[in-house]
């Protein structure tokens, strides 16, 4: 009995069913329409720095070249399935036709032609954004040490000798050289409308060249997973003019926040949703410190709290 | 005295959080329900005997699946969490997991969706279905399957087990890396539990990788040569290749992992000479390759579906397995794109990025081929096909994709972005997934006798694919949002809730996708007389496996099938070779039942368990009980039963008489 009624229902929804999912995919669209037209925020399509816009160029170039692989197989699967449907007595059946070298050897090229354009297109790209490369911009770049920390980042300006956590200011159409290291799990760097990430990982060191094209103020985070307060663990990169620039510089060094090495420990000791905190020194050679002290067993020359083993 | 019987696990170690109280509340409530309902109906020597302890590929494939299908509730249950938890945690609200559960909670759920479900469902299916296609009676090694298997329910269990058993799960990401999980940063037993449910089921899968490889290289019918070989058993052949090839690395690499952890070693700890980058290499060695594994099954059955039910030849068989074989080599020469951006120079990132697009040549070859098969075909349309169709929609999206992230400046801006989760989510479920489902409903009358309900087949389709597209393109938008996986909470400023929660909706329509299939199944069973499949060939087959009854007889085929072409079975239906009524019967030898896979695996699971709580004298127990049971294994020389050829005519004429 049941299972008429089941059945019965079933049949009234075949229609309805068909028209629900049309219904539900054309919601998507809109839906997915409206919230992106009404939205700046794609940061990586939207790019305010030379690296960011060339990798931004390079996924439009890498989508157009694949979708002129796969566009062809898209249509052509749904114009098969339609046109070799079962009950189209006027298509040809030939169940015994399931080769022809010339097609094989056609389907076989035609990816291996996309994929030879890409693939020089990925060796000449991955050269010229190698993020290990200086920028050259014609202005004197800035170099900002980054410590990836439990969980904040720490950011230090060698040249200018002050640091800050969570927070960088540096001059537009400046390259910017980070170096990068943690004392704490691997993570990753990333200031999406500036350009990629690199990672930051505890005993090495390495590199990451940016350059934001105008001021601005744009979002930063930590994209691998780090421990328990990796989400909060966000930081703001503001690109000004070199004299607003200057004018931050000597504001920080009027701060009474000096980081020594207590103070650096006491950072380093896991911490969630760090305000921004600015030092108007730093002790000498702290980055250099902090990469060494994973080198030897006895933590390098300094003292640190909660790192090696147990 | 109490730390040594009980290790670290002590009263405090034991559930007292709301969700593991929940877990071992429901967990314990169900074993009880189960224990009484088999003992009411009185099947507990009807479950050992004839399920339990059955080396028969046919039993352990539907056990394979069974249990697969249980992880892919719980898989599935904690992805609910993960986007119920992302859609509302922004700004003031910060939903209503804490960050530790959180993490805890994602990472369980791509170990379950990886290791559990899509590796038990493709190995159910392979155990079902490879005999059957190679004309064989049973697998080379029936007792090291069923232990293969028990080891895949032993880390299942081990898995599952903090919930009742306390401590917690590793909060580290899918594959624990170093050196976040390394005891200075992650000091519980989660990890050791993460390393042992993994360490026990990767054992079984080594095994059962063996165990195919060999039943495939030297159980074929007579007749079948490589080449006549149907396309399913090629990609499972190339897939237990890549199997045996890799999960050792995964083995001893989470053997290092547990020696830093357990006896202070230094392999990728961050001080002492460690070096966490090398732990990064080694699981991708193994991690890239998994994919392949769990891709290429899934695209031999999407060849079987085609060519059956575009009712033609596949087309191009020899570029096939060509592209097959070229994907299983190119799978081990790729790992590197999944660091692109730890800092290698750009010649090796640019080499890596290469070598990972060539591999879509390949694959492409393969998709054309499965058009060239619909070519001139008459296509019927059941489910499976949908399921076919569902997936060139979506995994060419995934595709593009995938070239892009190929890129290393492209990857640069995406990787660790919801644009990668989006991505091999594409992969997994348009890829792997929907071909489950796909050879689930195509060989589900061969397995029981008769068909899945149609129409609730094609009603779970289109939730999945409206469902899948709604959860997962605002994934692709929100990476390039610059939103990085695995938070448990943003800010408002971000812009990225709305599409959160678009997505959130979208698994709600997956999961409606879900109940209908458990409709499915359910209402079939209920409906089975109306779509009996009397025949044995309800598709109008093309491969051996539906020359025999459905369901099949327990020794698959009471006359080993000659091959002569590749579509053995097709050409036979043309030929006068299946007319003949001649019915020489032979004595067949089949394997014994036996328990010793489960004592085994039980022994094993000792040694993972005691290992996560450190109770030394424990793991030495289960160590040395597990050898012994393999030694005295070794002294049974009866471990097979011979049907007299009289006794295969009886049952055959039997059969005969019913149909």
């Amino acid at each position: 009995m049941l299972n008429a009624i089941m059945m019965k229902s079933c049949l009234g929804m075949i229609k309805v069913s068909k028209f629900i999912v049309f219904f539900l995919l054309f919601a998507d669209v809109v839906i997915l329409g409206y919230i992106l037209i009404g939205n700046n925020n794609i940061s990586v399509l939207n790019p305010h720095g030379l690296i960011a816009l060339k990798e931004r160029n390079l996924i439009i170039i890498a989508t157009l070249f694949s979708l002129a692989a796969v566009i062809p197989v898209f249509i052509m699967t749904f114009l098969f399935a339609w046109k070799y449907r079962e009950n189209n007595s006027k298509a040809k059946y030939d169940p015994d036709w399931d080769h022809d070298t010339k097609l094989e050897l056609t389907w076989w090229a035609a990816p291996f032609v996309i994929i030879l354009i890409l693939a020089v297109i990925t060796w000449k790209s991955t050269h010229e954004l190698d993020p290990y490369k200086s920028i050259n911009a014609g202005t004197k770049p800035i170099t900002i040490q980054v410590v990836a920390l439990q969980w904040k980042w720490l950011f230090i300006y060698p040249e200018q000798n002050i640091a800050t956590v969570n927070f960088i200011q540096f001059p537009d159409r400046t390259p910017i050289n980070f170096e990068l290291t943690a004392d704490a799990p691997m993570n990753s760097f990333w200031i999406p409308q500036l350009g990629g990430q690199m990672y930051a990982m505890a005993g090495m060191g390495s590199h990451l060249h940016l350059i934001a094209d105008a001021p601005g103020e744009f979002a930063g985070s930590a994209a691998e997973i780090s421990g328990r307060g990796f989400s909060g663990m966000k930081f703001v990169a503001r690109a000004s003019s070199q004299a607003d620039f200057n004018a931050w510089v000597q504001s920080v060094k009027e701060s009474q926040n000096k980081l020594g090495l207590p103070k650096y420990n006491k950072l380093a000791a896991p911490s969630e949703n760090n305000p921004v905190a600015l030092y108007s020194s730093v002790e000498e050679g702290l980055y250099n410190k902090i990469i060494m002290k994973f080198m030897a067993p006895s933590g390098g020359n300094m003292h640190m709290q909660g790192t090696n083993h147990q | 005295m109490m730390g040594f019987i009980f290790g670290k696990l002590t009263f405090a170690a034991l559930p007292h959080e709301w969700y593991t109280i929940g877990g071992a509340y429901s967990m314990v409530a169900m074993g009880v329900g189960v224990l009484v309902v088999l003992t009411y109906l009185k099947r507990w020597k009807w479950l050992w005997r004839q399920w339990l302890t059955s080396t028969d590929p046919k039993k352990i494939g539907m056990m394979y699946i069974i249990v697969a299908s249980l992880m892919f509730f719980r898989g599935g249950l904690d992805a609910g969490l993960i986007w119920l938890q992302q859609a509302l945690s922004a700004g003031g609200s910060h939903g209503f997991l804490s960050a530790d559960h959180f993490q805890q909670i994602f990472t369980a759920h791509g170990d379950i969706m990886v290791f559990f479900v899509t590796m038990g469902f493709l190995f159910g299916l392979i155990n079902l279905i490879v005999p059957l296609q190679i004309g064989a009676r049973d697998l080379a090694f029936p007792f090291l399957n069923s232990l293969g298997f028990w080891l895949y329910v032993a880390g299942a269990v081990l898995i599952n087990l903090f919930f009742v058993l306390g401590g917690n799960f590793a909060a580290t990401g899918w594959l624990a890396q170093a050196p976040l999980s390394e005891l200075q940063y992650s000091p519980g037993v989660g990890v050791d539990y993460w390393i042992w449910s993994l360490q026990v089921s990767g054992l079984g899968t080594l095994l059962g990788g063996i165990n195919l490889l060999v039943t495939i290289l030297k159980m074929r019918a007579p007749g079948m040569t490589l080449m006549k070989m149907p396309l399913f058993v090629w990609t499972s052949l190339c897939s237990m290749v890549l199997v045996i090839s890799v999960f050792p690395i995964l083995t001893v690499t989470m053997g290092l992992l547990f020696l830093d952890r357990f006896a202070g070693f230094h392999f990728f700890t961050t001080g002492f000479g460690g070096n966490a980058m090398m732990y990064t290499n080694l699981i991708w060695m193994w991690g890239h390759p998994e994919v392949y594994i769990l891709i290429l099954p899934a695209f031999g059955v999407y060849s079987e579906v085609v060519a059956t039910f575009s009712q033609k030849r596949l087309a191009g068989y020899i570029s096939m397995v060509c592209a097959t074989i070229a994907i299983t080599l190119l799978a081990l020469s790729v790992w590197l794109h999944h660091f692109f951006t730890m800092g290698a120079g750009a010649d090796v990132n640019a080499f890596f990025g290469m070598m990972t697009m060539v591999i879509a040549i390949p694959t492409g070859a393969q998709v054309f081929n499965w058009l060239f098969t619909m070519y001139k075909g008459r296509i019927r349309f059941f489910t499976p096909m949908r399921w076919f169709l569902g997936f060139v929609s979506t995994f060419t999206l995934g595709g593009v994709a995938g070239v892009m992230m190929a890129v290393p400046p492209i990857d640069f801006q995406v990787h660790n972005s919801l644009f990668l989760v989006a991505h091999f989510h594409t992969m997994i479920i348009g890829g792997a997934l929907f071909g489950i489902f796909a050879g689930f409903t195509y060989w589900f009358p061969k397995v029981m006798g008769f068909r899945l309900n149609e129409r609730l087949g094609r009603y779970a389709f289109w939730c999945w694919i409206v469902g899948f597209f709604t959860s997962f393109v605002p994934l692709y938008i929100l990476g390039f949002m610059g939103a990085t996986r695995r938070l448990d909470h943003y800010d408002v400023s971000t812009g990225w809730q709305p599409l959160f929660m678009v997505s959130a909706a979208g698994l709600v329509i997956i999961a409606c996708g879900v109940a209908l299939q458990i409709a499915q199944v359910i209402m079939s069973i209920k409906q089975r007389k109306q779509n009996l499949d009397t025949t044995g060939d309800p598709w109008n087959g093309r491969t051996l496996e539906w020359s025999t009854a459905s369901p099949p007889p327990f020794y698959n085929f009471a006359i080993i099938p000659k091959v002569a072409s590749r579509d053995a079975f097709w050409e036979m239906k043309f030929s006068d070779a299946r007319a003949s009524k001649d019915k020489h019967y032979e004595d067949i030898v089949l394997s014994k039942n036996t328990a010793m896979g489960i004592y085994v695996a039980g022994f094993v699971f000792l040694v993972g368990f005691a290992l996560v709580w450190h109770i030394i004298w424990l793991a030495l127990v289960g160590l040395f009980g597990a050898i012994a049971c393999v030694i005295i294994r070794t002294f049974d020389e009866e471990t097979e039963y011979v049907i007299p050829a009289a006794e295969v005519a009886k049952l055959e004429a039997g059969r005969n008489a019913n149909e």
